[in-house]
Formats: structure tokens, sequence, C-alpha cells
């Protein structure tokens, strides 16, 4: 089992060298009562897989929608997901919390 | 994030040194720094402050964001005692992500089968522990209940910078190892490093209970300040 973030890179970079499109998602800022600390992260494969966690599972879909979208592009992206989020009621956090969230792909 | 960046992070982790990577939030541009150039780097103090407390953070500098990353080694369990109870703590220690040694030098019980896939020494640990590197990373946990085994463990531990050292055994067995270290010249302050009797209080009784409960001990040691509250 990959318990951390730090596992999740191995992962990510096995991921690559074996030649799939690698994006990592990592939760840069947070307000009030945030699932998961800042430095936590997900890795997205091209097909939509993905491993570790940047919310405990509250935006993990919004953020492989975001990931996809920055391994088509190559440009990375910072996303905010919260309650004062217009998409609140989809993907908002259930805890009332707010996180920042930097998606890049591996280049 | 570049795939060598990557890979040398990755490096660096398995080789347990601590690495801090910064991003640029505007264009993803990065760098790693090593901890011994922290001085020299343009964002000195936000770097120093994210390698003291182990917390990443997103900081300002010249009107850009930048997020730094740190990363530190994998905490590793150093069990003295091949015995029952670290058969149960290795499968549970790598689910928490943590490596373990153990080192036994009773070959009868430091066998392959009785850990397979561990990193095992049958040997005193006065012999091998120096060579161990313990460092700031590294939780030393005595289950042999035999001071000839424990004791040179236990003294190598208290000169290094373990986070957490723990010792099985009765509060009574427990106050004659105190009293061996204090004959010895342990300060009272050192001895009071050691978590003894081992484990969080909670009735533990089987071998994965106690394995469970020094799990848990070892946790509160990484996370909580002395007084209890969140560090």
């Amino acid at each position: 089992m990959r318990a951390n973030d730090e596992d999740i890179l191995a992962s990510a970079e096995e991921w690559r060298r074996a030649g799939r499109d690698v994006a990592i998602a990592t939760v840069v800022e947070t307000w009030g009562s945030a699932p998961r600390p800042v430095g936590s992260r997900l890795v997205i494969d091209g097909d939509g897989n993905f491993l570790g966690s940047v919310s405990g599972g509250c935006v993990e879909g919004a953020v492989v929608t975001e990931a996809l979208d920055v391994i088509g592009s190559g440009a990375p992206k910072l996303v905010s997901f919260g309650v004062a989020d217009e998409t609140a009621w989809q993907v908002g956090l259930s805890c009332g919390g707010r996180i920042s969230v930097f998606v890049e792909k591996v280049a | 994030m570049k795939l060598a960046t990557l890979t040398a992070l990755n490096e660096t982790r398995r080789a347990r040194r601590a690495a801090l990577l910064v991003t640029s939030v505007a264009d993803g541009s990065e760098r790693l720094v090593d901890p011994s150039a922290i001085a020299s780097d343009q964002l000195a103090a936000p770097l120093d402050l994210a390698l003291r407390t182990g917390k990443s953070a997103l900081v300002e500098e010249g009107g850009a964001q930048f997020f730094i990353s740190v990363q530190t080694p994998p905490l590793r369990i150093l069990c003295i005692g091949a015995v029952h109870i670290s058969q149960a703590l290795v499968p549970m220690a790598r689910m928490l992500g943590h490596d373990v040694i153990i080192v036994d030098p009773r070959t009868a019980f430091a066998t392959p089968e009785r850990f397979p896939d561990v990193v095992l020494h049958a040997e005193w640990p006065d012999l091998v522990l120096p060579s161990l590197g313990i460092d700031r990373y590294t939780a030393v946990v005595l289950l042999t209940h035999d001071p000839k085994i424990d004791d040179p463990a236990l003294h190598f531990a208290l000169k290094s910078d373990s986070f957490y050292i723990g010792a099985l055994g009765s509060r009574k067995t427990h106050g004659k190892r105190v009293e061996r270290l204090q004959v010895l010249g342990f300060s009272a302050e050192t001895i009071a490093r050691i978590h003894a009797p081992i484990g969080l209080n909670m009735g533990a009784v089987s071998p994965a209970e106690i394995a469970l409960s020094i799990l848990g001990e070892i946790t509160a040691s990484l996370r909580l300040k002395p007084d209890g509250s969140r560090a």
C-alpha cells in the first residue's frame, strides 16, 4: 500500500517511466476546517486513474477532471474548492473548509 | 514537475535525506533546494521554517507566489527483539508508511522465516546500531525483556536524536532499568525520554494489540506536543 504523499510521488515516477501521462495535484493552501493538510497530493494518469487524496474524497472527482485538462494543455493551474465557490453544491467540501490545489503535468 | 525533479525527489527520500522543492504557482517552474544551501537562497527564512517544522507552505516573494514543499525521510522503527510483538508490528508499521529494522542476536528468533522481507540483523545491538544512523526520524523500540540485549541498545538510543524511545516491561522492571542507567551516569532528563511501560494505556493484551498501542504512542510522539496539544 502507498500510505503517504512521498510514496505517491514514487508511483508518479513509475507511471511516467511506463509511458503514461501523469499529473500531480498538491494542496497548497487551506482555510478553516480542511480534511487534508497543505502538501497532500493526488497523482492522476491520462485515463483518470488516481492515487492519494487532497480532500479525503470530497473534491477528488473535480481535481481529476482538472488534471485531465492540465495533461491535455501542459499548462499548470491553481484551482480552489470550498463553500465560497460557485460550484460548492456540486463538489464543495462538506466540512465547510476551503482549499487551493496546484495541478501540474509531469513532463 | 519535470521528470528529472521527480526522480531526484524520490532518490533523496530513499537516501533518507530531507529535501525542499520550490514551485512557482504562476508558471510551474521549480527548483530543488538542499537543506545545506538554504542560507544562500532568496527564500532562506521560509525554507528554514518549513524544514524545521516539516510543514509545506505557500509564500510570496517579489509579488509572485511560490509553494515550498518539504519532504522529510520516511519514519523508521528500529525494533530490538525479533519477538512475537515485532511480528505483529511489521505489517502495521508498513500500513502507516514506516520502515522497520529488526535487531536480535538470538539467531533462533531473528530468522527470515519469522520475518520475511524485513531488514534483519542477527547481531548484538552495540555492534550493529552505530552503523544504522539513528536520526530524528527514527523510533527505537526495546522488546526483548532481556537487559543483556535491551540495555546496550538503550544506551546508544539515549545518546541519539531518536524522536521516540520505548521499552517493554512492567513498572518494576523499568524501575530496575532506571537504577542501572543512573549508575552509568545518565541524567534524570535523559532517562525521562524513555516511554515505559511501552505503548498507549489501552489495556492491550495480545501481541497485535501491544503492537497497536506502541504504534499509537509513536504517532502521538510525532504529532503532539508534550502537553498533549497538536504540534
